[in-house]
């Protein structure tokens, strides 16, 4: 009756939010005297989630990519299997896809955008955020199984001496109707569920011609780039990087806002990141209420100076 | 083709958001409601088969007689009829359940809801209904054309989007980019009046167990005052984020 926790990879390796996830798992096991249980799909060497707190990994060799149905079905399997009473997902896109299927599968209770380890185990309650990062809700889950998923970043990793046996596993796999056609991904771009750091700009910016400096300070931190609805509906920058309250959530380690005055529908979607930076000429805007740090000044002035005093800071600390 | 757009009632994204009860109701008093801005995508993509490929639309509400309001609102945008079950929307997997089984005695082809309420973000309706009537599933999809009872729908993954083809019977949580935001309607007053008059139905509930329940409801902790750093001094800004937040 181990805890089951789905652990993400793309190409073989482990995503940041499986590790997460992983970390997760062995918080509640611990809460319930239990052990953890992994499941991967087409990993070759699981041996890293050991160091998570995973003690066995079952891996699915030679599946399709990825297909909510069918993955979930394996995943139902798995957790019979192993009769595990919580399965652990992530918030990632992948994972909020299949969730609700596998839930169903299980009969299980499904509470997502989890953030803290669960309050209790015996009445299994659950903190969770609700209307979008402006408040919190405690959920409890009534069935047997129950399935949380994790918000990202917001648990953490949790490093753990441990090691873990991985054996495979052949679940019968069904089949689905639903195929992939096209995948239409930037390699080499951070995306914003994955991103530490997203810098986002606004109507401040007056044009899309104006976005360099955004890519390039984004650049410099490694950072995934977002925007404002205002600037999405306005066809300047793409709907994927628009982020707030019918956007993308995000939820990084720092977020800084340049030109985004901060009405109340994006700061619910990007209240959940640690460390919010804004930068405005108007010292009235709502932003900085809700800031951590603000500059107010002209982000055409600013912004330049904040990329070349990055640059500085990475060469003196490379 | 028999669409049927599932619309949650919510609050308008500009609330305040209190609770009553000791912390466990939301508090309505002073609310507005509105079609929840995902399932409003959705409406507005099923009026587009309407008009190019001859649809007929059907919008559903698992709620009270206070959310009829948001549902006259989608008939005036356009929807043909109204289904309301009567039964408080407490957990996603119950609502779930109740529209499985307007789905099954339906028979809808399509069945678009939105990827998730902005007010519980349970993020689950979708998804659990296309497990519980056995269709097709397509989560945070933002496109979708049909061509006889094939479909191809996009979908939105991180960092990028993924092409599909599937079939119908087809469950979509739908979100933006299924319409543009110019896109969304405004009803008109033709439209309003023409509302009055059309169909809604009010269903009793088939019965359910509780999955979940929310017990309590907390608002985040005051936030410190922002901490000012002068244009002429990005040194300092670089040195607190460095030093002091320790996010670089």
């Amino acid at each position: 009756m181990s805890v089951l926790v789905y652990t993400e990879s793309e190409e073989g390796k482990f995503k940041k939010v499986a590790l997460e996830v992983a970390s997760y798992a062995k918080a509640v096991a611990s809460q319930m005297g239990t052990t953890v249980t992994a499941v991967t799909f087409n990993v070759s060497d699981a041996s890293e989630l050991g160091n998570y707190g995973v003690d066995k990994v079952l891996n699915i060799a030679n599946t399709s990519e990825f297909n909510a149905k069918i993955y979930a079905d394996a995943l139902k399997q798995a957790a019979e299997k192993e009769d595990a009473k919580v399965v652990i997902v992530s918030s990632s896109a992948d994972s909020k896809y299949l969730a609700p299927l596998l839930a169903v599968g299980l009969n299980a209770g499904y509470a997502s955008n989890v953030i803290e380890a669960p309050v209790s185990t015996s009445s299994f309650t659950v903190k969770r955020t609700a209307f979008t990062n402006k408040a919190f809700n405690y959920t409890e889950i009534n069935t047997d199984v129950k399935v949380v998923g994790v918000s990202s970043n917001s648990f953490g990793l949790v490093e753990n001496s441990g090691s873990a046996s991985v054996e495979d596993f052949v679940p019968s796999l069904i089949v689905s109707d639903t195929k992939v056609q096209s995948v239409d991904k930037a390699s080499d771009k951070v995306s914003i569920a994955d991103a530490d750091i997203v810098v986002s700009g606004g109507r401040g910016l007056k044009g899309p011609e104006n976005w360099g400096m955004i890519e390039e300070l984004a650049e410099v931190l490694g950072a995934a780039t977002a925007c404002s609805k205002p600037v999405s509906d306005l066809g300047w920058r793409p709907h994927s990087e628009h982020v707030g309250q019918t956007g993308k959530p995000v939820a990084s380690n720092l977020y800084i806002a340049i030109g985004i005055s901060g009405a109340i529908q994006h700061l619910a979607g990007v209240n959940a990141s640690k460390v919010k930076v804004v930068i405005n000429t108007d010292p009235e805007a709502p932003f900085f209420k809700a800031a951590d740090y603000g500059v107010v000044g002209d982000a055409f002035e600013v912004v330049p100076q904040l990329i070349e005093k990055l640059k500085e800071f990475k060469a003196q600390n490379a | 083709m028999k669409i049927l757009v599932c619309i949650s009632h919510v609050p308008d994204t500009t609330s305040k958001i209190n609770f009553t009860e000791g912390d466990t109701k939301f508090d309505t008093n002073g609310v507005q409601f509105v079609i929840n801005p995902n399932d409003e995508f959705g409406l507005t993509r099923a009026m587009w088969f309407k008009e190019k490929q001859g649809a007929s639309i059907d919008v559903v509400n698992v709620g009270g007689p206070e959310t009829e309001p948001t549902l006259r609102k989608a008939l005036a945008i356009g929807a043909d009829s109204a289904i309301r079950v009567n039964t408080a929307a407490t957990d996603g997997f119950a609502v779930a359940k109740q529209l499985a089984k307007v789905v099954q005695d339906g028979g809808y082809d399509l069945v678009i809801a939105g990827r998730e309420s902005i007010d519980y973000n349970g993020g689950m309706v979708p998804g659990m209904l296309a497990a519980l009537t056995d269709a097709n599933f397509v989560n945070n999809c933002i496109g979708l054309e049909v061509d006889g009872s094939n479909a191809t729908a996009t979908r939105e993954i991180d960092g990028g989007k993924e092409t599909v083809s599937t079939s119908l019977p087809l469950i979509i949580g739908g979100q933006k980019g299924l319409v543009e935001e110019s896109d969304l309607r405004i009803p008109n007053m033709r439209g309003i009046m023409m509302a009055r008059k059309k169909p809604l139905n009010v269903l009793d509930p088939v019965d359910t167990s509780t999955e979940t329940s929310a017990v309590k409801f907390e608002k985040p902790a005051p936030k410190g005052a922002v901490k000012l750093v002068s244009p002429d001094n990005i040194d300092e800004l670089v040195s607190l984020l460095h030093n002091e937040a320790k996010v670089i």
